[in-house]
């Protein structure tokens, strides 16, 4: 529980149309190799939002290693689910899966519990678009808009003033952004601290559609939302 | 929507008035036919199982897990020392997506949707009878279904018991 409060935030919002999450990646750094978040794997730089299943992205926070093995038991989950029911998991139950593990690491001695909260953001038949948390102790509950890590209690706060009920993913985009860029250390966000998806159902084929965004195209979503670097280090990079 | 999913057609042995269709969810039906004791041995396990999904979740599976999950016990079973020898229809209404969905299953562990199907000897009049026909009007189909094969089949049963699934859940129907 401690772990988490102080990694990297990561927020969600529940649109009438998607869900969107965002999240502060901490391990930065010009020598970090990022080569691979640029055109490899599913996006995303797979610090803290990973494609759970083709219907759900996960939004991790705490320790890094826990949330791996745990990515790694969710994914499991979902195929195990997809095999018996030809199916996409439903979202609840993949929550339930992991708070069912991480649950057991609490009522026996000697192992630790899982240091990591995660947030799913998801799409099934049955209840559409949802939001869900859960916590080390394997509590989970749904979401309109929540946020874990670091800062967690400022941005709800700011979520709920600025949560309406009718949101559409365009303007659920816009209201993470900004509360992200409220809820960081740093001044102005760009893709080196932020990692960005969104869950949404293509209107052709009705099948959800997770997007996990790329850095260039994260610094391209600031610019469109105004919210990029306005600086001079643009002159001191062409130099 | 008029949902027009009729799951239906028993044989009648040492009972004249045993039901073969098992009413698995609000919105799902199973007919079985096959190997007698399997089949019931087995359709309450199905049935058993659809429920428990249903008491976890809070929600009962779609039909088209629920035929992909029967399927594999089938495939399962068929691997195993003694296979339930049991063929399948499965009829059902979907509430998340609101339409009906008709599965042919057999013991083999095969599957397909189908707009119409039949198991057994019955099935070879009323297989030929549905290639040619309007689908529209269901329970008249399936009149003539029956009709054919009462008039062609050396052994054919004498009592039918008709199920209907549609949006409003399940219900007997007399023709």
């Amino acid at each position: 529980m401690e772990a988490i409060s102080h990694a990297g935030t990561v927020l969600g919002v529940l649109a009438k149309d998607g869900v969107v999450l965002a999240a502060e990646k901490k391990v930065t750094g010009k020598l970090l190799d990022l080569s691979s978040a640029k055109d490899g794997g599913y996006g995303g730089s797979g610090e803290k939002i990973y494609l759970l299943n083709s219907n759900v992205i996960g939004g991790v926070a705490g320790l890094t290693a826990d949330a791996n093995s745990l990515v790694n038991y969710a994914r499991t989950a979902a195929q195990r689910h997809l095999i018996m029911y030809n199916e996409d998991i439903p979202v609840e139950l993949l929550a339930q899966r992991l708070c069912d593990m991480k649950q057991g690491y609490t009522q026996f001695g000697g192992l630790r519990p899982f240091g990591v909260s995660l947030l799913y953001a998801g799409y099934d038949p049955h209840y559409h678009f949802q939001l869900y948390h859960s916590d080390p102790s394997g509590n989970y509950s749904g979401w309109k808009a929540t946020c874990i890590g670091a800062n967690n209690g400022t941005a709800q706060s700011l979520l709920k003033q600025e949560y309406k009920d009718d949101i559409v993913v365009k303007d659920a985009i816009g209201l993470v952004l900004r509360t992200m860029s409220k809820t960081m250390d740093s001044t102005t966000l760009t893709s080196e601290k932020l990692e960005f998806a969104v869950l949404t159902v293509d209107p052709v084929t009705k099948q959800p559609k997770a997007k996990i965004y790329r850095p260039a195209e994260i610094d391209a979503l600031l610019v469109s939302e105004g919210l990029a670097k306005k600086d001079e280090d643009t002159e001191m990079k062409a130099a | 929507m008029a949902a027009d999913t009729t799951a239906a057609r028993s044989i009648v042995k040492m009972k004249v008035d045993e039901d073969k269709i098992k009413t698995l969810s609000p919105h799902l039906l199973m007919a079985y036919s096959g190997e007698p004791g399997d089949t019931v041995q087995f359709a309450e396990y199905v049935e058993r199982n659809i429920r428990l999904y249903q008491i976890r979740n809070l929600y009962a599976l779609r039909p088209s897990a629920a035929a992909s999950w029967i399927r594999r016990s089938l495939a399962e079973s068929l691997r195993s020392r003694r296979p339930y020898s049991v063929n399948l229809l499965l009829g059902g209404y979907d509430t998340a997506t609101h339409d009906p969905h008709l599965y042919w299953i057999d013991y083999l562990g095969t599957i397909s949707e189908v707009p119409f199907a039949a198991h057994g000897y019955g099935s070879y009049f009323a297989l030929s009878l549905l290639d040619r026909g309007p689908l529209e009007e269901g329970l008249a189909t399936l009149k003539r279904c029956i009709d054919e094969v009462s008039k062609r089949l050396v052994v054919s049963p004498g009592n039918y018991k008709i199920k209907v699934v549609d949006k409003d859940g399940v219900r007997e129907v007399e023709l």
